[in-house]
């Protein structure tokens, strides 16, 4: 599958929320002026990884159209999905966009049947009958489950794992371009969180689904994504092909990620002891670097101008460090 | 020298209802010894008795949960103290004081309308006859400051702390009075990766520095490779395999070790990982013989009939497992 233009493209987007009393006028930045581009040639797994406050999930929510853009566009299909008006459109823009959340308990209501998620979900997106049922039936088919193993059943009767597949069923029956998962797998057990890793491998491989996969969880991220976007307060810090970005980070918020990742191996105890940001809302609205403050390699220019993005080595990323290398990326 | 003592330790939540009863075996035949100065991590996926297992520990149970069998025995100051016996007062002297406990999410147990001082101040008068002001506020700042947390955070609403140093101060509590064990339940869930080694080194710190036990569980197996001297893998509310960091995850015995560290993707290696098929069992109703055995690939018809115990196999590990006891045996003999 080729396209001629790339599936989702974020254009220079900014999301500010205002803190403070009734008329302060001091503003954060969620997701500061952040771009890049999905998809371009066929379909990709592209992961945002990050600390919590790193503004993943506002962009992500952002390309939902759950929140509003404070600044920049997004473009769905060449499609500006800030113009979107009508009902009709609406309903175009969620059938090739689907969410699938973190808590698959909380997602669903406990009082309501699983099925009737699925059949309402078909019908919402008029597939209707005889095909509805077929439709409901390959999907969960693709889950690895069966409409008899779900019918008549309650949320609290299955397994985290079995209803997070069951997520990724319903959205799965609006045929969709671009899954948005905001970490999928966190409240799934360990023993089952690959049976969903898989599956989003699957997707890609065999049905041309994009995924914009969130996660904290770097060794998932690397087992399934084809790039992989750092973001720390706001900012994507480095983004690249996933093997380049994680086995060798440039940025140092990048490595010291890289570092603190627990590994499940014997000899994997750390020896050097690391810093923590004491007071989180001061980094969002300092100058320059977000990241000087806890930075090892900080120069005197970080404290009082923000990096410009370079491109080293296949890969951007927003540091003075390598302001010099390779010429500026053409934002 | 043994500061904990567990021995064949059952509890159960029990109900009954129209007349029909259901036990819920979600701790089902425990054996453990903890030594002094030590981490012991338990590992297991979620429903398999672990949070259990740690508040019957901590003597905090209440009806539906029951402890149908067994001992929990602690010695602390030469005197040894099972704590499924005593109650009330008695209960609360050991509490804190010499055993603390830190919650799943305790990082939500701070008063959201009490500066931080109050809730330091509250912890202490509860265990502490202290009335002079002065003198809290020195003990506090010195432990806040041993921790390397900022003082400032005493001054501040739990709103106004992010969701790491609420955690970080949640230690704080429960270690003020340099407990001689300390039982943390998956401390640092819901916190990312940085903030995670942050709040893991402050545990570990502390417990080198007061020379105490530490329990930690959680479903992290990362967590317990880099913090845990010994680890002690559960499922269905038994533990099915025991011994030191690194020949659990250098040589896995048990069958349902091996998949939960072989499933867990490396940075570095994309080759394809799966999950274990099936799902864990329902503990109302687990199945005969070994809990594991419907979804092991190497279960044997011996496994469907008896149930393996914990034995103690080279290395001072034990594994509950026919496959690896049969073996050991064949090997002895």
């Amino acid at each position: 599958m080729s396209r001629n233009e790339p599936l989702l493209v974020i254009d220079k987007v900014s999301k500010f929320y205002p803190v403070g009393g009734l008329f302060s006028r001091t503003r954060i930045a969620a997701v500061s002026d952040v771009s890049l581009t999905m998809a371009e040639s066929g379909p990709e797994i592209l992961t945002l990884a990050g600390e919590s406050g790193s503004g993943k999930t506002t962009l992500a929510r952002m390309v939902l159209r759950l929140i509003e853009l404070s600044e920049g566009r997004i473009l769905f299909n060449g499609r500006d999905i800030t113009t979107i008006r009508t009902r009709e459109e609406q309903m175009e823009f969620m059938r090739a966009v689907q969410p699938i959340f973190q808590n698959p308990f909380e997602a669903f209501n406990p009082l309501k049947r699983i099925d009737s998620y699925l059949t309402e979900t078909a019908n919402n997106y008029s597939v209707e009958g005889a095909s509805a049922e077929q439709r409901i039936n390959s999907a969960l088919e693709l889950v690895g489950l069966s409409v008899s193993g779900v019918r008549g059943r309650y949320p609290h009767e299955l397994s985290g794992g079995q209803l997070q597949r069951v997520s990724v069923a319903r959205a799965l029956l609006a045929s969709p371009l671009l899954l948005v998962a905001d970490e999928p797998v966190s409240m799934v057990d360990a023993s089952l969180r690959m049976s969903i890793v898989n599956l989003f491998r699957e997707l890609k491989e065999k049905h041309g689904v994009s995924i914009i996969y969130i996660t904290h969880d770097l060794a998932t991220a690397y087992y399934i994504s084809d790039r992989i976007a750092i973001m720390q307060r706001g900012c994507i810090v480095e983004i690249g092909p996933v093997g380049k970005v994680l086995m060798e980070p440039l940025h140092p918020y990048a490595k010291l990620l890289r570092e603190s990742l627990l590994e499940p191996r014997a000899d994997a105890a750390w020896n050097e002891e690391i810093t923590l940001a004491s007071i989180e809302t001061e980094e969002f609205v300092r100058q320059g670097c977000k990241f000087a403050e806890r930075c090892e390699s900080r120069l005197p220019i970080c404290q009082t101008s923000e990096p410009p993005y370079s491109v080293v080595d296949g890969r951007e990323v927003k540091c003075w460090l390598y302001a010099g290398e390779g010429k500026k990326a053409v934002v | 020298m043994s500061v904990l003592k567990v021995e064949n330790l059952k509890a159960y939540y029990q109900t009954e209802m129209y007349g029909v009863s259901r036990n819920v075996r979600a701790v089902d035949g425990v054996s453990l010894e903890l030594q002094k100065n030590e981490v012991y991590g338990i590992a297991g996926e979620s429903s398999c008795g672990k949070t259990t297992l740690i508040r019957t520990l901590f003597g905090a149970f209440d009806p539906p949960l029951r402890v149908v069998e067994g001992t929990v025995t602690y010695s602390l100051d030469g005197e040894s103290v099972d704590v499924t016996k005593i109650q009330g007062e008695r209960l609360r002297q050991i509490r804190w004081k010499q055993v603390s406990y830190i919650l799943q999410g305790s990082m939500s147990l701070l008063n959201p309308v009490r500066k931080i001082r109050k809730t330091f101040w509250d912890f202490t008068r509860a265990h502490e006859p202290i009335t002079d002001a002065e003198k809290f506020e020195a003990m506090a700042r010195n432990h806040l400051n041993r921790l390397g947390l900022p003082a400032q955070v005493l001054d501040s609403y739990p709103h106004q702390l992010s969701g790491g140093m609420k955690q970080r101060v949640a230690i704080a509590l429960a270690t003020l009075f340099e407990p001689k064990v300390i039982l943390a339940d998956e401390p640092t869930t819901a916190l990312d990766v940085i903030v995670q080694r942050g709040v893991l080194q402050l545990l570990k710190r502390i417990q080198r520095e007061t020379q105490s036990t530490l329990v930690i569980v959680t479903h992290d197996m990362g967590i317990h490779a880099n913090i845990a001297d010994r680890v002690a893998i559960m499922y269905a509310g038994r533990i099915v395999e025991e011994g030191r960091v690194k020949h659990i995850f250098g040589d896995p015995l048990h069958p349902y070790t091996k998949h939960l560290i072989e499933s867990l993707p490396k940075i570095g290696d994309k080759s394809t990982r799966t999950s274990i098929p099936g799902t864990p069992p329902n503990l109302a109703d687990p199945p005969p013989g070994c809990r594991f055995h419907p979804r092991c690939p190497y279960a044997e018809p011996i496994c469907r009939r008896e149930s393996p115990h914990l034995a103690a196999v080279a290395n001072d590990r034990r594994v509950a497992c026919f496959l690896v006891t049969t073996k050991e045996n064949a090997h002895v003999s």
